[in-house]
């Protein structure tokens, strides 16, 4: 589902690269924890995975598209297939939580009976039945996580990336939101998580990934995180 | 269940519509800005055109009284008269040529003074004295020349009574007026440019603006897969809008100041303007002028959101 060869990103010229030739295959329906500290590569290799940055050198392949041979004008239709979480949720703050979660519809062109078809039940699944109306700054770190989360579902992506979805959120909120990516992983999305807390790795028992330094340090089936 | 092709299209293109009526609605007060400048521009091209067009019908209408008149000795034979009328026409400056006989000319001559019949009486009394006539037409009476060499030939010349008239006098006035109404072309036309660059930086700025306060909502749209076309079209409509809405105003201004102005002048005409004909001229090409006017409009305003957004809108290519 996804594979690296190679792949080096190095920012400017005479700067370090922030990924040294990575090399990384993820099996479809696979979930995957990508751990490693601040400046260790996980939010270039997940820019890279969206297109939001290209790779100086090296090979992406994601759902059978070869990024090398991507058009500009294909990278839409990339992004369609790829759901993504971010760490800074990115909500459109003059929207409700209804409209946040239609709006990824409607920028591909659902009709408004599918999007009121669709919507209530992708925010059935995250659990926010009874907030529709409300704006993303009523809502609390965690809802809104998830109103995130609905978003990058909603339109039943084969691939999920998650940039640190725990981040900023409790105990109790993290593994909520832990919990909706396993469901959807158990309805066969790819997801793709990356998160500084030890805990919620341990306890998942999952592939884990660890980046350090740009290169890939260790690679475990059922891992756990050393600090 | 997820739409397809044509009906999804058909979705998109209804959501870019909406955004940008909704966006147009939003900014109005940016828009009344961009708008002006866009009816001075419209405006402006709109006047050029149809003062274009009537100095051009004034020129003309002197210009066709313009002639060349060859006044024939009583002798000339019928066949002499017809080949010279004949080889007149071959020459390629000679929209026309007429014939007056001398009866005609006296005719003629009649009704022109009925009123003086002091004159009447005097001629009258002698045999016809006026001679034939042959009247040609030049097409560019700037250009006579070949025409005065070919009657200044011997055996032309031979059949000619008097001196030929050439209009001399009305050349040097038309050569004037073609003169003043090219610079004031000239004029407009530069007038009409620089409008229509301003104009677009206007609306490059506007457009910048309104993208600028919503910067982040077009990067969020820009992650989620949204095309190119679903983010710039709400921006593209919108200044279509603009453009549609300057070209109907300027329409209505120039019209009822043709109203207003023919009912003022009422026939008379203001030097070269004659604004009769204006008036006359921009109701006949009414629904050319005013498609016209909305095309020029939507092209300046969709070519400086397209521009305006290019820079918002570029995939990263640096590697």
């Amino acid at each position: 589902m996804i594979l690296l060869d190679r792949v080096t990103k190095t920012y400017g010229r005479s700067n370090a690269p922030a990924l040294d030739r990575i090399s990384l295959h993820v099996e479809p329906k696979e979930f995957v924890i990508v751990v490693g500290q601040s400046g260790a590569g996980k939010s270039t290799l997940l820019k890279l995975l969206t297109r939001e940055e290209r790779p100086t050198s090296g090979k992406i392949i994601v759902g059978g598209i070869d990024y090398d041979k991507l058009k500009d004008r294909e990278i839409p239709l990339l992004r369609r297939k790829i759901g993504v979480v971010f760490q800074d949720f990115k909500l459109l703050p003059n929207k409700t939580v209804f409209e946040n979660v239609a709006f990824a519809l409607e920028l591909v062109g659902y009709a408004n009976r599918e999007i009121h078809h669709t919507v209530p039940k992708v925010l059935d699944i995250v659990g926010l039945v009874g907030k529709e109306k409300r704006m993303p700054l009523e809502l609390s770190g965690g809802e809104r996580q998830r109103v995130a989360i609905a978003r990058a579902v909603v339109r039943q992506p084969r691939i999920l990336i998650a940039d640190e979805p725990t981040g900023n959120l409790d105990p109790k909120h993290a593994w909520d939101v832990i919990k909706v990516l396993e469901k959807i992983n158990k309805y066969g999305t790819t997801v793709l998580l990356t998160t500084h807390n030890q805990e919620i790795v341990n306890k998942l028992q999952r592939r884990v990934i660890t980046l350090k330094d740009g290169k890939i340090s260790s690679d475990r089936a059922r891992g756990d995180y050393k600090t | 269940m997820k739409p397809t092709g044509m009906r999804r299209r058909f979705i998109t293109m209804e959501r870019i519509f909406t955004t940008g009526l909704a966006n147009f609605l939003r900014n109005a007060w940016l828009a009344v800005a961009a708008m002006t400048m866009m009816l001075v521009t419209l405006t402006i091209v709109l006047f050029l055109v149809i003062s274009n067009a009537t100095f051009s019908h004034t020129i003309s209408q002197i210009t066709d009284k313009i002639d060349i008149s060859v006044y024939l000795k009583d002798s000339v034979k019928p066949a002499d008269k017809d080949k010279l009328i004949n080889d007149i026409k071959q020459l390629s400056n000679v929209k026309s040529v007429d014939f007056i006989s001398k009866d005609q000319a006296l005719k003629d001559y009649q009704d022109q003074n009925k009123n003086n019949p002091d004159l009447l009486a005097a001629i009258s009394q002698t045999e016809n004295p006026l001679p034939a006539t042959v009247q040609i037409k030049p097409k560019d009476p700037n250009k006579i020349n070949d025409i005065r060499d070919y009657l200044e030939q011997p055996e032309v010349k031979r059949l000619q009574s008097d001196e030929t008239s050439y209009s001399g006098d009305r050349k040097e006035a038309i050569d004037k007026i073609t003169q003043a109404t090219r610079f004031l072309r000239e004029t407009a036309l530069i007038g009409v440019i620089v409008f229509t660059i301003i104009s677009c930086l206007i609306i490059f700025n506007t457009i910048q603006m309104a993208i600028f306060n919503r910067r982040e909502e077009l990067t969020i749209m820009r992650l989620l897969g949204a095309s190119t076309w679903y983010i710039r079209g709400p921006f593209v409509v919108e200044t279509i809008f603009y453009g549609v809405i300057a070209s109907l105003i300027s329409i209505i201004l120039v019209g009822s100041l043709f109203t207003v102005a023919s009912s003022t002048f009422e026939a008379t005409s203001l030097g070269l303007l004659d604004i009769g004909y204006a008036s006359d001229y921009f109701s006949q090409h009414f629904w050319t002028i005013l498609t016209a006017q909305m095309g020029i409009g939507i092209l300046i305003g969709a070519v400086s959101s397209v521009l305006a957004t290019r820079r918002y809108l570029k995939f990263k290519t640096t590697k």
